[in-house]
């Protein structure tokens, strides 16, 4: 942005407007485009004839510090260092903590559902839908980059889901979370669902604002893939192991996929079932139970 | 990975630094990028280089200053240098250590002209 006028640097039709700021004793910005656009900053410029940043009033008065900036800047081409010390991932954490209290607030249990695409995310939420309907009220958040297929499919189990498409983009984050509550509307005391894209890289770096990561894997992938996507893997808290009714079936190494899982988190917990044929559900339906009526318990204290 | 919306928040950031701090240009802009951020520099770059494109920054340069991966060995009771979350110890081989820094994704400070 200009400091001077505070006219905007932002594209106008694609070209970009740059002041040359070589600066004579009357502070003239040549602007070599035609001036057919508006700028945002709060004074017209005539537009047939070099447009100078020094406003003259009605009395022929000049003025150098009209503009946003308020100030006239002599000698422009000084460089200086400004600290900024910011995170990047700043204005995402922002909106994360903002989903976060909303969630504190109407004490919700929220998971992150991460995983790689195939890995039975979506028959898992149905599964654990279809089975838990009685012991908890749930909702699901779905992001994919295209189609309300696994909204759809969520919606048949007669829950209420939001369908978030994320078009190229390869993982939710805060901000679009933030807009799907407002349509959502979750109910209190509830499980909210978030089903990530399917993604094993992306979403590890995007706080959603939810309690957990959990990462899904299915024994007909790699035992290896936690310590090929180590990020997702060491911001998980959950490890799920679907599919395992397939096992007979493959060469899957469970230990040895649980070593790897660790190596990357020592902390790592780890659940072995499969949504298809339900062994293993019970630990994870307990374990949601659990987690639910903690955050109910935090938000009546 | 997710370069360009990272690129995306830096610029959003510079662009809103410019009205608080009254710059017109930026020259420079320097980053710290830790070894465990899961971040590629060169899909960074790439994607800064396509962000810029009508900005304060439009011109600018990009200094990455990458900081190394640290963990804490509890067998060895000292602070090592690692360069994947996996990595053993590079002293005693041990798979007991705790990440203590590299995971930085920080935009350190601009260099800048009215």
């Amino acid at each position: 942005m200009c400091t001077v006028c505070g006219c905007g640097t932002a594209s106008v039709e694609g070209k970009g407007h740059s002041h040359s700021h070589d600066h004579k004793h009357d502070h003239k910005h040549d602007h070599a485009h035609d001036h057919s656009h508006d700028h945002d900053c709060g004074h017209d410029h005539s537009h047939d004839h070099d447009h100078s940043h020094v406003e003259t009033d009605e009395k022929g008065d000049i003025h150098f510090g009209k503009g946003l900036g308020a100030t006239h800047v002599p000698g422009l081409d000084q460089k200086r260092i400004v600290e900024i010390e910011q995170n990047i991932l700043g204005e995402n954490d922002r909106y994360a903590m903002g989903n976060r209290s909303y969630f504190a607030e109407r004490g919700m249990f929220v998971l992150n559902l991460v995983s790689s695409p195939g890995s039975g995310k979506t028959t898992l939420l149905t599964r654990s839908i279809t089975d838990c309907k009685e012991r908890f009220s749930m909702s699901v958040i779905e992001g994919d980059q295209q189609t309300s297929n696994d909204a759809e499919r969520i919606r048949e189990t007669g829950v209420k889901a939001t369908q978030v498409n994320t078009g190229k983009g390869c993982h939710l984050d805060a901000h679009m979370v933030g807009h799907a509550l407002e349509h959502l509307e979750p109910e209190e005391g509830s499980v909210l669902f978030i089903e990530n894209v399917g993604n094993l890289v992306c979403p590890a770096a995007f706080d959603l604002g939810e309690a957990h990561k959990v990462a899904i894997l299915s024994v007909t992938e790699g035992e290896d893939k936690p310590i090929k996507y180590p990020d997702m893997f060491h911001a998980a808290e959950i490890m799920i192991l679907n599919k395992t009714d397939l096992l007979p079936y493959l060469n899957f190494d469970v230990e040895k996929c649980i070593d790897y899982a660790k190596q990357v988190n020592p902390n790592i917990r780890v659940m072995q079932l499969s949504a298809t044929s339900g062994e293993g559900l019970e630990e994870w339906f307990d374990w949601i139970d659990q987690g639910l009526k903690n955050a109910q318990a935090k938000k009546r204290a | 990975m997710h370069e360009l919306s990272l690129c995306e928040g830096i610029i959003k950031v510079i662009e809103e630094q410019a009205a608080v701090q009254k710059y017109a240009k930026v020259e420079k802009v320097f980053l710290e990028i830790g070894a465990l951020a899961g971040v590629e520099l060169d899909s960074l770059r790439f994607g800064f280089s396509v962000v810029i494109k009508g900005t304060v920054a439009e011109e600018a340069k990009l200094e990455i200053i990458t900081l190394d991966g640290t963990a804490w060995c509890m067998p060895c009771e000292k602070t090592v240098k690692v360069s994947q979350r996996f990595d053993a110890c590079p002293h005693c081989g041990s798979h007991q250590i705790q990440i203590t820094g590299g995971d930085e994704l920080r935009i350190k400070e601009l260099e800048v002209s009215d």
